[in-house]
């Protein structure tokens, strides 16, 4: 079993009322090449800042090779960081710029004195040392020759090696690159990413690596690190999060999906776009799922051999493939294939069973903690809704003082009653005009899912914040403000304690 | 004919200007400095100058004074600015306006205000060296922390996460990140604080109760009577001057000067 050289247990940060770690846990292999990656807020920077010591975690544990760190400070640990920007110091050249950590550095030195005991004594490397040393971190980034050159004379992906060199010869356990191919151009950013893998094969010590770019960290990996607000939402090789994405926002992220809402009708028999399929995930009868298909899994056919028949509405080359975008009754599928299709031709679609994902849906209704207020509406996720609270009472009525009358004749005051509030994915719709809806919030997701958009808001303030996930088949954009409109009959209120609070 | 506006039409106000106030007055003293009382060419007040102790002493003694007032306003600037500079709090430009705000009291207002303060305690005439090197260090504080404070704010904050990763400890990381990159500052406040702190003699005179005399006294007093003397005073002030800058680096016109100037 592999060595695990850092180990996070139950790792949560604050910043301020900002929860921006929420309870992760995993470990590193040594050696290995791990990329932690996400939309940007999700993270991953943080985590990465943590296991470097710039930021604490609020709770949890840090371990490296088994032994704590999460509060020792960034020089007492042996890692060293690759900045986004670079960090390189103005003021030094080259040279100086790679010695810096080498002149910080001091090493046990055993010595023989005249009577031939041996003692030990804590030293500076000395200036030939140094000089080796850096001299060799520069060859490692072919930069042989620049010892003298001011760093603001250097281009960027210059830039970018100095700082990779002033890592590297420190001899780290871990090496940390956040996000270091950011500010490089395309081209510049491919050859980096092969000569980093190439670097990580020789110098046999953990990268840890930071991207947003999911395609960067399938070319890079050994293991992939999937985050999204806060939270590790996939962990394992590039192949394995490619092909079965745990959950529809890994597959949604990674690469292209089609996403659509499906029944599982039989054993191994899944209905989604109003057909039924063959699949290889074992899921219960009649229960809902996510079914994920990868563009290059779907086959285009004649229209009378094909499971799907619809019609061609765009195609896009894209250099290696086509991108054909399918209209298969109200769904859209998008087809990724070297062959190209005529817009407006009736093709047939077909999907192979390993071809199709199915996944348990991470949201099925909307539930929340609410409290009646006194005009009779209910107050939850920072704002009040219109409601019925007859329902909470069968038979019950309201009279012209607003109090709830029980069957029996009994008046209730339900002023402080607090409910479980449900509200269907269905049920919700949202509207750019700030007082239409109960409450108010920003759009933080959105993924297609064939013939519906399911769209996130959350809302209220970080700490006590609420989310709303529904379907729309409007577009909008992520970090739209927008208010959440539930039409009364659609709130469903059950009590929370049996406890009723009487007049 | 059209008019036209370049650039260059823009500039000859300012050229005006400095052939008028600068260029004009600085030959009328280099011209008064070698002259004598019937305008002939003479080296008269050179030689009675360094030929006079009390004259030379006098110089001494302003620069002595102008250097401790300038180290102990470094002393004082660089933590506030350094802490202030680096500090998260939201409110820190209110404290930095506090140690600024004295700079909008009228100057002879506060000097008047520190000498009751000495007269009070029984510190005037008793210690008036003491007194004017307080009385600069207040008045000249605020050139001192602006500087430092501007050049300390650009340091990039990811330069002391790169030294404290590389292993340097807090103070390895001030003395070969914070302090190097912030020398530019340190050269802006002193220049600010040593010039004005050799001729102000405001302070030296109502602080040091008219028993200290700084070269700026000198130079106005030789004006009521004599001013070719008066000149070569200026004149030699000015060389001082020149040197002390060129000394902190002041000509430099590189980059690296580049903001650290309010």
């Amino acid at each position: 079993m592999a060595e695990h050289i850092i180990e996070l247990q139950d790792v949560v940060k604050y910043y301020g009322d900002n929860l921006v770690i929420d309870h992760v846990s995993f470990y590193v292999n040594k050696g290995e090449f791990i990329t932690f990656l996400g939309p940007s807020g999700c993270g991953k920077t943080t985590t990465l800042r943590m296991i470097a010591g710039f930021d604490l975690p609020t709770s949890g544990k840090i371990l490296l090779n088994g032994k704590d760190i999460s509060l020792l400070p960034p020089n007492k640990r042996p890692v060293n960081t690759v900045f986004q920007r670079y960090a390189l110091f103005p003021h030094l050249n080259v040279f100086e710029n790679v010695a810096f950590g080498l002149k910080c550095k001091r090493v046990l030195n055993t010595y023989r004195n005249e009577k031939g005991e041996e003692y030990t004594k804590k030293e500076k490397l000395s200036k030939k040392e140094i000089e080796e040393k850096v001299k060799k971190a520069l060859a490692l980034v072919d930069l042989d020759g620049f010892e003298k050159r001011s760093v603001s004379t250097l281009s960027g992906g210059q830039q970018q090696r100095v700082a990779i060199a002033r890592a590297v010869v420190n001899e780290p356990e871990i090496l940390l690159l956040d996000e270091p191919l950011g500010a490089l151009d395309l081209k510049m950013r491919k050859e980096m990413q092969i000569e980093l893998k190439e670097m990580h094969r020789r110098l046999g010590i953990t990268f840890i690596y930071v991207t947003h770019d999911q395609e960067e960290a399938l070319t890079m990996s050994d293991t992939i690190v999937v985050m999204s607000d806060g939270v590790v939402q996939q962990i394992g090789t590039p192949t394995g999060i490619y092909n079965e994405p745990s959950n529809t926002f890994v597959a949604d992220f990674i690469g292209e999906s089609n996403i659509f809402n499906g029944t599982v009708v039989g054993k191994r028999k899944v209905k989604f776009c109003g057909k039924t399929f063959d699949c290889v995930d074992d899921f219960g009868e009649g229960e809902p799922v996510d079914v994920v298909v990868r563009p290059e899994d779907v086959q285009m056919t004649t229209p009378d051999k094909g499971a799907l028949k619809g019609e061609v509405i765009s195609v896009v080359f894209k250099g290696i493939h086509y991108e054909i975008t399918v209209q298969v009754g109200k769904y859209e599928v998008v087809v990724q294939s070297t062959e190209s299709r005529e817009t407006g031709a009736v093709i047939g679609l077909n999907i192979a069973p390993d071809g199709i994902h199915l996944m348990k849906p991470k949201y099925t209704t909307n539930v929340f903690d609410g409290v009646i207020n006194k005009a009779n509406k209910v107050e939850f996720a920072g704002g009040e809704f219109d409601c019925d609270v007859t329902q909470l009472y069968p038979g019950s009525h309201i009279d012209e003082e607003e109090y709830l009358v029980l069957p029996s004749g009994e008046k209730l005051d339900l002023t402080g009653t607090e409910v479980k509030v449900e509200v269907g994915l269905y049920d919700i719709s949202i509207s750019d005009d700030e007082d239409a809806g109960g409450t108010t919030g920003h759009i933080i997701s959105i993924i297609y899912k064939g013939d519906h958009y399911r769209v996130i808001v959350r809302t209220g303030d970080s700490d006590e914040d609420e989310d709303f996930v529904f379907a729309t088949e409007d577009l909008w954009n992520e970090n739209d403000y927008v208010s959440i409109v539930i039409p009364k009959e659609k709130i469903k209120l059950t009590l929370k304690n049996t406890e009723e609070k009487k007049r | 004919m059209k008019l036209r506006f370049s650039r260059k039409t823009l500039c000859i106000p300012y050229a005006v200007f400095l052939v008028f106030f600068v260029i004009v007055p600085m030959l009328v003293i280099l011209v008064y400095a070698f002259t004598d009382r019937n305008m002939g060419f003479s080296f008269g007040n050179f030689v009675k100058f360094f030929s006079d102790p009390t004259k030379l002493s006098t110089i001494v003694y302003s620069i002595v004074i102008a250097l401790i007032t300038t180290a102990v306003c470094l002393l004082i600037a660089y933590p506030v600015a350094y802490i202030l500079a680096r500090s998260k709090m939201k409110q820190k430009h209110v404290v930095l306006m506090l140690f600024v705000v004295p700079m909008w009291i009228n100057f002879v207002l506060r000097v008047n205000a520190i000498r009751e303060i000495f007269n009070w305690i029984g510190l005037l005439g008793e210690a008036n060296y003491f007194n004017t090197v307080f009385g600069m260090v207040y008045d000249f504080l605020p050139f001192m922390i602006l500087p430092l404070y501007t050049t300390l704010m650009k340091i990039d904050g990811s330069l002391y996460e790169a030294a404290a990763d590389l292993g340097g400890s807090a103070f390895n990381g001030f003395m070969r990140v914070t302090l190097p990159l912030s020398l530019p500052g340190v050269m802006s406040g002193v220049t600010m604080v040593f010039l004005p702190s050799m001729t102000n003699y405001v302070v030296s005179d109502m602080l040091g109760n008219s028993m200290v005399t700084i070269v700026g006294k000198f130079i106005y007093e030789y004006f009521g009577s004599d001013w070719h003397m008066g000149s070569m005073v200026a004149l030699i002030l000015l060389i001082v001057v020149f040197i002390s800058t060129w000394l902190t680096g002041g000509f430099q016109s590189e980059e690296n000067v580049r903001g650290a100037n309010l």
